[in-house]
């Protein structure tokens, strides 16, 4: 239970101060299971070849990392914002158009320590701008202000040509090489990513249980008393549209660095909501749910069209198995696979002691 | 005793070896536009695929062909990812993609990081694929889509007398390819390409573009594909459009003339040009038609193969003639196999295709005129057939290069 902190505050009773502590900041170390996966992680080239590394679990950790920015705010600012995958896409672009490329006449070709930074700064702003807008609204509006922004991106990259490189996008990326490591062999690149998506994690993990994370939350649950506390319930907002823009776009500078090429198909309308939904399935009340969503997509993805046909059936429907696949997730939980596995622990703990239930608000 | 034994070892060897080369098998990626605007344009490719197949065989001397299909949606991300897929999950040793335009470019790059390996494109068409920069391993045995406007444009000029003429295309590489090809021999016959508009890929809604289109033009060039061309068709109808068509290939193709609906009749008399046409006499095509209609009831498949089946099956052949070629040798990197690519020579549907040095196709070019055949199906009918049409168009390779790059206003309207 404890791998998955939730976005609700909740105390635990039974451990010293200072451990008590350092337990509130970090549950997973109490947790067995939690640093059974961090191995498995970290021993997964051992595992998995080039192809389940790097197209499986390292996209896992990519898209992970980007659905992680829509889950702090939705989860944590109840703010859901579409536009989390056009921040990345900015990134993966601004990587394109300052780095190195095979499009010479539109890339700066700085190298990559420079457009890196460059690349993130920009998207954290050109987010955080978003979110400006977006924050003086609510609910569905907020929804549509993101969409907006995110479909007027993709139509942008789509037409022009000057910078973005229109519908053909920006071929042959550069990646990162130095200490004489080509950071995009596989397993390298595998460790990179697993690196950021750690680091991210554990970031939004924090945010939320530092004062400013209470203070979205409370934010979030009624802003006008936090209002009347002296809190600043906008500016908190767009902090938060900021951190989030900010995970988003090392997302996006992974993405770019993984496929050395980038276009608007990266960035369209569609790929915005897949970002939703991944958030949506693994569930929205905890940092891991975006990761386990972002594998459920992944695998779907990828093997829908072998499944059917395996099956006997007509693949051209693959799209099918995908719509299904996420209906019965939604169906049966509505917060996600997330909620699935809390429900089942719960009954499994109610029915073996009773003293573990009803820990969950 | 001794004897028998030696009998008996020598027959299991035998057996075994037998078993073991029976096994064996080459895999091939193949990849088409299974999903999106292009979808129409991906299954008929995949019949002319699976028409080759049957007509070939799987066979490569005591080896067997395996083909893997990934999806693509035409984007150049979902090109990249399925052949990425491919290679790594289904580890192919040889790719037969892609079907689209940017596309092409795309996996043409991803080519460079597998040299090992041997691309052979599949239907995509544009010019830069194997123009600039080409990969070595990369080989296309279609032309690209200048090529295949080669005659249209004084056709138009000369013969349909139009002097004024407008563009509508999709917004991106294979169309500005195309569009290329047209004003290049349109303009240097002394036309004019007063406007060229531009449409996402993918586009619904026409309406803007059908009130942009300006009135004081002899025809209006289409460069539209799949979904994008019978929506435009419906709303110009719609709108009571009656200008002069004219129509770049995947416009004028079966793909749009074997659409549902009457839309598809406002293009009766349109001109075109193509790598194929339907009505050709030659007996190579006619045997191709047929080989195309046996393998699929008419349910499932249009009523004379669209230039995208025509496409993969050229490039299907290509592979399977040169793997026979090498009897299946992919030692050292498959230096053998991309030798004899490079050099073959093949006696496709429409027409005798050869590469050249950067294994670009060579082939045939044909303008044609839509007709109907009297029982309501369209066909595209020839009115000319021009032979040895290269990547340069015929004009010298240095002259073509500072033409520039295909793009929304390259080339000027002017002659070169």
């Amino acid at each position: 239970m404890s791998l998955l902190q939730s976005t609700q505050f909740r105390p635990d009773p039974s451990t010293s101060t200072t451990r008590r502590a350092l337990l509130r900041a970090w549950p997973e170390f109490q947790n067995p299971a939690a640093w059974l996966v961090a191995l498995i992680l970290v021993i997964m080239p051992l595992i998995a070849n080039g192809f389940f590394l790097i197209e499986i679990f390292a996209t896992t950790l990519i898209l992970g990392v980007i659905a992680l920015s829509l889950m702090f705010l939705a989860g944590y600012g109840g703010m859901v914002s579409l536009m989390q995958l056009t921040i990345a896409g900015f990134a993966g672009y601004m990587v394109a158009v300052f780095g190195v490329s095979g499009n010479a006449n539109i890339s700066l070709g700085w190298p990559w320590w420079l457009a890196t930074p460059m690349a993130l700064a920009l998207a954290t702003l050109f987010g955080t701008l978003g979110g400006a807008l977006a924050v003086r609204t609510e609910g569905i509006y907020t929804i549509m202000i993101t969409l907006a922004i995110g479909a007027a991106f993709y139509y942008f990259t789509n037409q022009n040509w000057a910078i973005f490189n229109g519908h053909t996008g920006i071929n042959t990326v550069a990646t990162p090489h130095f200490w004489g490591v080509d950071w995009r062999t596989d397993i390298a690149f595998y460790y990179v990513t697993l690196g950021v998506a750690a680091i991210c994690y554990f970031a939004v993990q924090y945010v939320s249980r530092a004062p400013f994370g209470l203070a979205l939350q409370g934010v979030r649950d009624n802003p006008r008393r936090m209002a009347a506390l002296g809190f600043n319930p906008n500016a908190h907002r767009i902090a938060a549209y900021a951190f989030a823009a900010f995970i988003a776009a090392l997302g996006g500078v992974l993405q770019v660095w993984n496929y050395r090429q980038i276009s608007p198909g990266s960035v369209s309308v569609g790929a915005c909501i897949d970002v939703l939904i991944i958030a949506v399935v693994g569930g929205i009340t905890r940092p891991i749910g975006p990761f386990i969503g972002a594998l459920i997509f992944v695998l779907l993805r990828t093997f829908a069209l072998d499944v059917l046909i395996k099956l006997g059936l007509d693949g051209n429907r693959f799209r099918l198995l995908i719509g299904l696949g996420f209906l019965a997730i939604v169906f049966w939980s509505s917060d996600g696979v997330i909620g699935l596995w809390e429900r089942w622990r719960r009954r499994n703990a109610s029915s073996t002691q009773r003293s573990g239930g009803g820990r969950h608000g | 005793m001794l004897k028998s034994s030696l009998g008996l070892i020598a027959l299991s060897s035998l057996l075994l070896s037998g078993t073991a080369f029976a096994q064996e098998k080459i895999k091939v990626g193949v990849t088409a536009t299974l999903e999106g605007t292009y979808t129409v344009l991906g299954e008929d490719g995949m019949r002319g695929h699976q028409t080759a197949l049957n007509v070939l065989g799987k066979k490569i001397g005591d080896k067997e062909l395996e083909f893997i299909v990934a999806s693509t949606d035409a984007t150049p991300d979902s090109a990249v990812r399925a052949v990425r897929k491919l290679i790594e999950q289904d580890k192919v040793q040889i790719l037969l993609s892609p079907l689209s335009g940017d596309e092409g470019i795309a996996v043409k790059n991803f080519a460079k990081t597998h040299p090992e390996l041997t691309f052979v494109n599949a239907a995509s068409g544009a010019q830069e694929t194997t123009y600039v920069d080409p990969a070595p391993n990369f080989f296309r045995y279609n032309m690209d889509g200048a090529q295949w406007q080669v005659g249209l444009g004084k056709y138009a000029y000369e013969t349909k007398g139009y002097r004024k003429i407008a563009t509508v295309g999709e917004d991106y590489s294979f169309i500005y390819t195309q569009v290329f090809g047209l004003v290049l021999e349109f303009c240097g016959a002394g036309g004019q390409v007063t406007n060229r508009q531009w449409v996402p890929l993918g586009t619904k809604d026409f309406a803007s573009v059908i009130a942009a289109l300006p009135d004081d033009v002899d025809a209006i060039y289409l460069g539209l594909g799949g979904a994008d061309a019978v929506n435009f068709l419906n709303q110009y109808q719609q709108a009571g459009g009656k200008a002069h068509l004219m129509g770049g290939s995947i416009m004028i193709d079966q793909t749009i003339l074997s659409s549902k609906g009457s839309a598809k009749n406002a293009l009766i008399g349109t001109i075109a040009a193509s790598g194929q046409a339907d009505t050709w006499e030659d007996p190579g095509w006619q045997k191709f038609v047929k080989a195309y209609q046996d393998s699929f009831p008419e349910s499932k498949r249009f009523p004379s193969p669209s230039l995208l089946a025509t496409n993969y099956y050229g490039s299907t052949m290509a592979l399977i003639l040169a793997l026979r070629q090498v009897n299946g040798d992919l030692s050292n990197n498959q230096a053998k196999l991309k030798d004899a690519l490079a050099k073959i020579e093949i006696d496709a549907p429409n027409g005798k295709i050869k590469l050249d040095a950067n294994r670009q196709a060579i082939g045939t070019n044909f303008v044609t005129e839509v007709v109907d055949d009297g029982k309501g199906a369209l066909f595209s009918k020839v009115v000319k057939v021009i032979p040895n049409v290269n990547q340069t168009l015929g004009y010298d390779p240095a002259v073509f290069a500072k033409i520039g790059l295909p793009s929304r206003t390259v080339p000027e309207c002017k002659k070169y």
